[in-house]
């Protein structure tokens, strides 16, 4: 299958007053249609970078980018669920068509579908100082499809999370993300997160961060994220990234 | 259910009793002083030719009253401060827009904006009468450049303090500027336009009445001012305390469209 995405040589450097920084070095890699990707990498080396350039919010020093299909269209979950405070659920989530000309009775309808079908029915109205931390994170993810993007990009969506809500919304997260056939690439710190959730794992290495390697995570059994965590490979994949991960205190 | 009940109703008598303590003392402060200064310029323990006197201040007011005199002097200065507080306000807005739009702008001009800003500028004032002339101009003028200013920067700020989140967010979708500008900065900023239309108010009503003194011949700054040159301080104290009454109104005005705007 043609891959959707391809990323070849992408390098970015930052530059400031007290001189430059290469985040991101020569890295390439693939992702197919529907694929579910994860990045993972030391803190700071450069994984936000990517997502941002892929988005367009940041432009890239060098390298190349192919889509497959014209126009295609990438959602951002950024880290922060940046809801307005001054809108309701389903205005927050309608932003996206808002902006892009496209909001009508249709896609508003769709919208609403989606908050529905994903247990936010009874907050359609209400403000989201109402809102728990995963409801938040789970408008935050339907406002990103609302625009019915072809990929999404999610920056350590469950990051500001305690660890049962964690669990519990990374397996919503997945089936919202597969339901809705979605082409999924997500950074994030948590190895466990990433083995559980991911077709694939991309591993980078310290700052200029290049790619170390890719796992292809092929479980026995897979199923949800929480069931995957007790498949027999899982700590096998385990201990492999956190070595190359590294880390030193 | 009754315990809580209890404990709750409990709760409600005290928050009444304390309400009232307040209020009791509120209202104490007030009639004490009054009561005070009354009995002293009464019993002429102080010279009511240079302090007055509650009753003196009543009497006055209420030959101001049958003259009439005294509610064109009131729509005099509501009229000024009115006006200068709309064009402040209006051009604040403008101008701090303009800014936000165009950073390289901002960045030029932030020098003479802190300088002008720290400027007092009722220095200005004799300059003032010399181009605009002593009339009703120069008093506006006078507020305008003593309310604009600070609303500019007020504003500029409140826009330039938008959550850089909420930017990237709409960046993500690819918003225009003009998108972000209405839908991020401005419903943010509700707080920052509330508190500006306050400081507004206030800050024009100041220009104002700094306008009265020096030139005019109308308004409760005039009146104050023909009050000290007669030695009337009956008058002085009259206006004073008409003056203070009118801000006041002025300033619950805007208190009800901060509560408008405040509610979602
Ligand atoms: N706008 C910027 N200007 C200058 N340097 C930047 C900028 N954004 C990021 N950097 C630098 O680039 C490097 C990579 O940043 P990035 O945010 O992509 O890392 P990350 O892998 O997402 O980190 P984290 O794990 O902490 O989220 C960091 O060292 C950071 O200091
Ligand atoms: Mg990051």
């Amino acid at each position: 299958m043609l891959p959707i995405l391809k990323v070849d040589n992408l390098s970015k450097t930052y530059h400031d007053m007290d001189g430059s920084v290469t985040a991101v070095l020569d890295v390439s890699f693939e992702v197919k249609d529907k694929e579910f990707i994860s990045i993972v990498g030391p803190s700071g080396c450069g994984k936000s970078t990517i997502l941002s350039i892929l988005s367009n919010l940041e432009t890239k020093s060098s390298g190349k980018i192919t889509f497959s299909k014209e126009n295609c269209l990438l959602g951002y979950m950024l880290q922060k669920d940046s809801l307005f405070p001054w809108r309701t659920i389903l205005d927050n989530c309608l932003i996206g068509l808002e902006i892009n000309g496209k909001l009508n009775a249709k896609s508003k309808q769709r919208v609403i579908n989606l908050l529905n079908a994903y247990g936010l029915k009874d907050f359609i109205d209400k403000y989201p100082d109402s809102l728990s931390g995963g409801m938040r994170q789970r408008v935050a993810l339907i406002r990103t499809l609302a625009i019915d993007p072809d990929i999404l990009l999610l920056d350590e969506p469950f990051s500001a999370l305690d660890y049962q809500t964690r669990l519990a919304l990374s397996d919503d997260v997945y089936k919202i993300i597969k339901q809705e056939g979605k082409t999924a690439i997500m950074v994030t710190h948590d190895l466990a997160e990433a083995i559980s959730l991911s077709d694939r794992i991309i591993v980078l290495t310290k700052r200029p961060s290049c790619v170390k390697k890719i796992y292809d995570i092929k479980l026995t059994d897979k199923s949800t994220p929480i069931h995957n965590r007790q498949c027999k490979e899982f700590s096998i994949y385990y201990d492999k990234i956190w070595r190359d991960l590294d880390v030193h205190l | 259910m009754s315990i809580y009940n209890s404990e709750h109703e409990k709760f409600l008598k005290k928050r009444k009793r304390d309400k009232r303590i307040i209020c009791f003392f509120q209202i104490a402060i007030i009639v004490v002083f009054l009561i005070g200064w009354e009995l002293l310029a009464r019993t002429k323990l102080i010279n009511t030719f240079l302090t007055s006197s509650p009753s003196n201040v009543i009497m006055t007011i209420i030959k101001l009253h049958s003259t009439h005199e005294l509610y064109n002097h009131i729509f005099v200065t509501v009229y000024e401060t009115f006006l200068s507080f709309s064009i402040a306000t209006i051009i604040g807005l403008v101008v701090a827009t303009i800014l936000w739009w165009f950073p390289k702008l901002a960045k030029i001009l932030d020098p003479y904006l802190t300088i002008i800003n720290s400027l007092p500028k009722v220095a200005l004032g004799p300059l003032i009468i010399i181009w605009v002339g002593a009339s009703i101009n120069s008093i506006i003028f006078m507020a305008l450049l003593i309310s604009t200013i600070i609303t500019i920067i007020n504003i500029y700020n409140g826009f330039m303090a938008t959550e850089s989140n909420f930017i990237t967010l709409l960046k993500s979708f690819k918003a225009l500027k003009r998108q972000i500008f209405f839908k991020a900065v401005v419903p943010s900023n509700r707080l920052t336009f509330v508190n500006c239309l306050k400081i507004n108010i206030s800050m024009s009503l100041i220009g104002v009445i700094m306008g009265e003194l020096l030139v005019s011949k109308q308004g409760l700054g005039y009146l104050i001012m023909y009050g000290s040159q007669v030695f009337n301080i009956d008058l002085v104290i009259s206006s004073v305390f008409i003056l203070g009454l009118v801000s006041y109104i002025m300033y619950y005005v805007i208190s009800l469209i901060e509560k408008k705007l405040i509610n979602k």
